[in-house]
């Protein structure tokens, strides 16, 4: 019985986010089937059939998936999963994945299983709870089980494999909702949640300026990503798409270095995966010491500086 | 924020003794449709909460802050996402609102999936992590915090909201309006009476908690971070 996994990607291309799925979905008994649904999203689905673990791509195009809502996306699903005979429905627990499996869920009168950081079984999972202070082990009864995948808890599949491309007829565009403008994020850097390296910054910056004067240049120096804080987002100095926390993007970089971030849990809750944690703070009583393998007390007016002239220009 | 502990049969996590209090999410929610009332776009707010009696307490806070009627859903049940979505759907059956606003998740359980499978039960749109809402002639316009930044939905009411971090800064309930909050209405329904199945669907088999991460480590310059960086944890080139 397969198992039905929905790509995140851009049309052009498959997002990590999609391997770190395929490879949670890879840990349950069937076959692996990846669903791109998407518009001229012929080079997603190429990519897709070349992921190690898919036995198929079902690639769906239409005018209306563009830029696609929840409705329409669940839509989609639905309609294969209708004939499909899915025992599984997985997503990576992007804004996507969370905005549309629950939706897919209550459809089909199933509970969701959501952000799932280990599969023990076909039927029970593991998931963080209260911001992954604890770990709960889940069993579910339904028949079809829908579940969002924490991408840090899975390493991504590779490539190497060959899966055919079935061209699927897309499912009746939904009404009442539509997407009708977008104000995206552009960098040449590393995304947030699959980058190596992490550059941090908190509310210990003072304003935007100092983020950008202070934290770019060591972000180039290590080829990072840039994140930041809830207060540092809050207070307007990065959008909302930096936001590593809780209730942000869940990272778990080889290295983590928080500047100027007091180590909050809903923070922590967003990085304490990451393998080396670097903290630079002025203050020796902050909580993120407590768990940074390396702490650094000082002024990160000056450190950061220092750091960025110790480290060779890419 | 109280730390959490995990009860040492690895039933759970240890609830008794604690305050509970309302979502952060939900102030949000409560906040914002108050705000939605005072520019006269609602013309009433509604507070619902499904669990035990003691509810009632978060429900009056609400009410504090502006909402003019509560509805508790009452049931001691361990009440699972999918639940909570029906009992919702069976009360705004009953109620016919043209827009329901909920927090994006609950800091306990992180779900995150209430208001998606409100929506999906009622068939009607949904916009979820709101950071601003805008409300005329029938539609609702949400700006949504998406994982690349932000995007717009419209949508046709009625429909579904779920509220994120920067829709808005809740006001504290004043002490006349606690008062006050008193004397508003307090319905109290049950699952039964609106005809919704609650059974859990997920079994809880253990809850543990993670390994403790060893941290403490301290370097007094940026020559010795960078030197460990490079040659004891060799994360750098």
């Amino acid at each position: 019985m397969p198992i039905l996994v929905l790509a995140e990607h851009d049309h052009a291309s498959c997002r990590s986010a999609t391997r770190h799925a395929v490879a949670a979905a890879s840990k349950l008994p069937g076959d692996v089937h990846v669903l791109v649904a998407g518009h001229d999203a012929g080079g997603a689905a190429k990519e897709a059939a070349a992921i190690a673990g898919v036995a198929k791509v079902l690639h769906v195009d239409a005018a209306h998936l563009a830029q696609p809502t929840a409705e329409n996306l669940a839509a989609q699903i639905l309609a294969v999963a209708a004939t499909g005979g899915y025992t599984h429905l997985v997503a990576p627990a992007t804004g996507t994945g969370k905005n549309v499996m629950p939706r897919v869920a209550a459809k089909l009168d199933v509970a969701q299983l959501s952000d799932i950081t280990g599969i023990e079984s076909a039927d029970t999972f593991v998931r963080p709870i209260y911001a992954g202070n604890a770990f709960a082990t889940v069993q579910s009864k339904d028949a079809v089980k829908v579940i969002t995948v924490r991408t840090t808890a899975f390493e991504a599949a590779g490539s190497g494999g060959s899966a055919a491309v079935e061209p699927v007829a897309a499912a009746a565009p939904a009404g009442g909702a539509k997407v009708t403008g977008q104000e995206l994020t552009k960098s040449e850097r590393p995304e947030l949640t699959g980058a190596r390296v992490v550059v941090s910054g908190g509310r210990g910056l003072g304003n935007g300026e100092n983020y950008r004067k202070l934290l770019e240049p060591l972000a180039d120096r290590l080829n990072a990503a840039l994140g930041a804080s809830r207060a540092a987002v809050d207070a307007g100095y990065v959008p909302n798409d930096y936001q590593v926390g809780q209730t942000g993007k869940i990272v778990a970089p080889d290295l983590y270095v928080a500047v100027g971030i007091s180590g909050a849990i809903q923070h922590l809750a967003g990085m304490k995966d990451s393998k080396v944690i670097v903290a630079i703070n002025k203050d020796p009583e902050a909580p993120i010491f407590q768990i940074a393998d390396y702490g650094l007390v000082g002024d990160l007016f000056d450190v950061v500086p220092q750091l960025v002239d110790a480290l060779p220009p890419r | 924020m109280v730390k959490v502990r995990v009860k040492a049969d690895g039933s759970g996590v240890e609830t008794a003794n604690v305050k509970m209090s309302m979502n952060p999410f939900d102030e949000i929610s409560v906040e914002e449709a108050v705000r939605l009332k005072e520019k006269g776009i609602a013309s009433e707010v509604v507070a619902v909460s499904c669990g035990a009696a003691a509810c009632q307490e978060t429900l009056r806070t609400a009410l504090a802050i502006g909402a003019d009627r509560a509805i508790l859903v009452q049931s001691d049940a361990e009440l699972q996402p999918l639940a909570v979505a029906k009992l919702l759907a069976a009360v705004v059956k009953r109620e016919s609102p043209q827009l329901v606003i909920l927090g994006k998740q609950a800091i306990d359980d992180d779900a995150n999936q209430v208001g998606q499978m409100l929506a999906a039960l009622l068939d009607w749109p949904q916009a979820t992590f709101a950071s601003k809402v805008e409300v005329a002639e029938g539609k609702a316009t949400v700006k949504r915090e998406v994982d690349g930044g932000l995007e717009t939905v419209e949508m046709a009411l009625p429909a579904v909201v779920t509220t994120d971090l920067r829709l808005n800064e809740p006001r504290y309930a004043t002490l006349p309006n606690i008062m006050k909050a008193k004397k508003k209405p307090l319905d109290t329904l049950d699952p039964a009476g609106l005809g919704v199945d609650v059974a859990p669907r997920l079994a809880t088999l253990k809850v543990v908690e993670p390994p403790k991460r060893k941290g403490g480590g301290r370097v007094a310059d940026v020559a010795e971070l960078v030197s460990k960086l490079r040659n004891e944890a060799k994360v750098l080139p």
